[in-house]
């Protein structure tokens, strides 16, 4: 493999450093560094230099939905978006419940090479509810699951939660909630509050999340096990998992660029594109995701990248699917809603969206320092450009972003996984070796 | 007008809705004449486009534009959706392919008009039909239009009212707030238009949020009532009690029905009104519906008038705009 030499870059928004990568890792990291004469040199004046991105949260629709994206579609919006490892949620079809399905979309992922797609396994089969899936094999398996989820559904039997939580401690996994108690949100569309009840459309009430998030905490407390709350939307459950985190119960949490930035108020235009589960919520709920994630209640940010093809969209509000694309505009949301109001530094952004999502999947190989030694897995973003969001400028196959005509700052000018160029001036790269 | 599509009740400013009311009451006198059109709206095409079964709706709104001489079009998409046939979109570019000046939508989504009049898949003026349940502006029109009549400039004249709002009046809907579109548009129209209303509901039925409605709310029908110049009771299916929303039919009729008892409590002037279709013996007594208080079914006959006037200023007005 060749050599690459990045010049001037600032490492994590602080010192100005060239960094040396050889042979898929970082081999040298300092000012003023020789590089051999035929090295591959990136100049990165004034760009800051991140470890590769990890999100906790992709929906790839392969198996089953090709049309809305494919693994390798999603892998390459993932690395126009600074990404270097997604996990892809268990929600295809087939669902990701058995080690073949899981190994399939891992081998998908290896085979584009845009970024590594470490599958989620499904708790139970068919995202049933009703019994485990093989968790044992589908850690056991090439792809070495470890993070489980039924995501889009909750897995809100109490016993069932129990033994999913207990049963991955033989192998260090963890359970993703969606927690969303099925009852309360029967055909819910929105956030159930004073604009529900204006606009005719049925409310999806916080406590809904809220009672899942306290109930599995206290479960995850009992049994003794990690537990991990996907796209943490409210207030109540942020006061909660901050509880639970004061009483060294071992929870993790992750939010969506969207909750950070959108509030309820955009349902007014009745335009499907804001329509999301879990819901966008009210301005104050939006405050307390963001301290939250400021003050590390909150551990990660996850995209719940969700594609959908127009048709799904392009329609009444009631009928449309839930979810929005996320890959190719989180880390400029983050900046928008973190960085730049003096939230988070880049250093922080590091991790919560690189070291702690890789720690919760436990990934190896990614949400690594950028130091000697260390995978080349790197991500420059220059956080002084501003772009107005296109719908139609996107990797994905779909484009379903809430964020079209919006302008928002930061733009990823390169990603690199393993020492090689997925992405440079911001355009992806199809053969760079 | 200061509206292009009437969408929503809070889209009419107070003079947007006076004028209305008083369109609709030069309109009425159409009715009572042996030939009962006016050459108003010739050339004019007016669909009728309704996702969700309503004879009552589509043939009030059907008279009203025949009787401007407007062309109708009823396109009946019941069940239209991505899943299960022509989608809302193309629905929409097939009306502005045949060039409808204006459309009436009725939809089981709420938003589903919204969506009609601002994705920029058709240029016609959407006029609201009732959507899901969110909002039924015409309705809200008619109902503000017969409480004129009877509440205002001293009872039903053949110009009672004119010129006039609602002011002070004191109005009181009762029954399935949180699933009518009827109580929202009335809640929102009735302020705009100067009345003080109370919603009377058991608190399952009255929606999450309420309290930032213009509105007063009660779960006591009975303490209600002395003050109210008018009474209005919602349709109750009684399928909502499978969910909880109260126990058993009869303890919903108890509570929250209205009989004679209760009835007989109101002031003398005032008048009881049901958007209609009824459950007789369920929100309403058979008594009260077919008392002389009773105005239901002049309700359906200014259905007719006030929706000429919405047809009438809407595209009067996009006529006058456009040989500008």
């Amino acid at each position: 493999m060749s050599t690459t030499v990045i010049r001037n870059a600032r490492l994590l928004d602080e010192d100005v450093v060239d960094l040396l990568i050889e042979d898929g890792a970082f081999t040298a990291v300092g000012t003023g560094l020789d590089a051999p004469a035929d090295a591959h040199e990136v100049d990165a004046t004034d760009l800051v230099a991140l470890p590769g991105l990890v999100d906790l949260h992709t929906h790839v629709r392969e198996p089953g939905r090709e049309d809305a994206e494919t693994v390798l579609t999603g892998s390459r919006a993932a690395a126009r978006g600074g990404f270097t490892c997604v996990h892809a949620m268990a929600n295809t079809d087939p669902v990701a419940d058995t080690a073949g399905v899981v190994e399939q979309v891992w081998r998908l992922g290896l085979e584009g090479g845009f970024c590594d797609v470490q599958p989620v396994g499904a708790v139970t089969v068919g995202l049933g509810g009703e019994r485990l899936a093989e968790l044992g094999a589908m850690a056991d398996s090439a792809a070495g699951v470890r993070v489980f989820s039924d995501d889009g559904k909750c897995v809100s039997d109490a016993v069932l939660m129990r033994r999913a939580l207990e049963y991955v401690k033989a192998f260090d996994g963890v359970i993703a909630q969606h927690a969303q108690e099925p009852r309360l949100t029967e055909g819910a569309q929105m956030n159930e509050g004073p604009l529900s009840g204006e606009l005719g459309l049925t409310g999806w009430p916080a406590v809904a999340e809220e009672a899942i998030v306290a109930r599995d905490v206290l479960l995850a407390e009992h049994v003794g096990s990690r537990l991990h709350v996907c796209h943490v939307s409210t207030r109540g459950s942020v006061e909660i998992i901050r509880w639970a985190k004061s009483r060294g119960i071992n929870v993790t949490a992750e939010v969506t660029p969207h909750h950070l930035l959108l509030s309820d108020e955009v349902v007014r235009s009745y335009d499907p594109i804001y329509k999301v589960n879990p819901p966008l919520r009210s301005a104050d709920d939006v405050q307390a995701v963001r301290e939250a994630l400021a003050d590390g209640t909150i551990d990660v940010v996850a995209t719940d990248h969700a594609p959908h093809p127009m048709e799904d969209k392009e329609c009444e509000w009631s009928a449309a699917a839930f979810g929005m694309l996320g890959l190719e505009t989180a880390l400029s949301v983050v900046q928008q809603t973190m960085v730049d109001p003096g939230l988070l530094t880049w250093a922080d952004v590091a991790g919560r969206m690189s070291y702690r999502p890789a720690e919760i999947g436990r990934v190896a190989g990614h949400g690594r320092p950028i130091a000697v030694g260390e995978p080349a897995n790197l991500a420059l973003v220059d956080p002084s450009a501003e772009r107005v969001v296109e719908a139609t400028d996107t990797a994905s196959l779909s484009r379903n972003t809430p964020y079209a005509g919006l302008t928002v700052p930061g733009r990823v000018v390169a990603t690199f996984l393993r020492g090689r160029a997925t992405v440079l001036d911001g355009e992806l790269q199809e053969v760079y070796a | 007008m200061t509206f292009t599509h009437l969408l929503s009740a809070a889209d009419l400013s107070r003079e947007d809705a006076v004028r209305i009311l008083d369109t609709a009451e030069e309109l009425l006198s159409v009715a009572s004449r042996p030939i009962k059109k006016l050459p108003t709206l010739r050339g004019r095409t007016v669909v009728n486009l309704f996702f969700e079964d309503s004879t009552r709706t589509r043939i009030s709104f059907e008279a009203a534009a025949k009787r401007l001489s407007a062309d109708v079009i009823n396109f009946s998409a019941k069940g239209s959706s991505v899943s299960k046939g022509e989608s809302l979109k193309d629905t929409a570019l097939t009306l502005q392919a045949m060039g409808a000046d204006a459309v009436v939508v009725r939809h089981h989504h709420s938003g589903a008009p919204h969506r009609l009049a601002h994705a920029q898949w058709t240029q016609g003026a959407v006029v609201n039909a009732g959507d899901g349940t969110h909002e039924h502006p015409t309705q809200a029109l008619l109902d503000a239009f017969t409480m004129r009549r009877h509440l205002v400039g001293g009872g039903a004249g053949p110009l009672g009212g004119k010129g006039q709002s609602l002011e002070g009046k004191n109005i009181t809907i009762v029954g399935d707030v949180l699933h009518s579109r009827v109580a929202r548009s009335n809640a929102l129209l009735l302020d705009t238009l100067g009345a003080h209303v109370t919603l009377v509901a058991p608190p399952t039925l009255l929606p999450v949020g309420v309290d930032h409605w213009p509105v007063q709310t009660s779960y006591d029908l009975d303490a209600a009532m002395e003050k109210s110049d008018a009474v209005m009771m919602l349709r109750v299916q009684r399928e909502r009690m499978n969910a909880a929303f109260f126990p058993s039919a009869r303890e919903y009729s108890r509570r929250y029905g209205l009989d004679v008892a209760r009835m007989n409590r109101l002031p003398d002037h005032a008048i009881v009104m049901h958007p209609g279709p009824m459950n007789r013996g369920m929100e309403i007594n058979a008594d009260v519906a077919d008392s002389d208080r009773s105005v239901i079914v002049e309700q359906v006959t200014n259905g007719v008038a006030v929706r000429m006037a919405v047809l009438y200023l809407l595209l009067g007005g996009a006529a006058e705009e456009e040989n500008e």
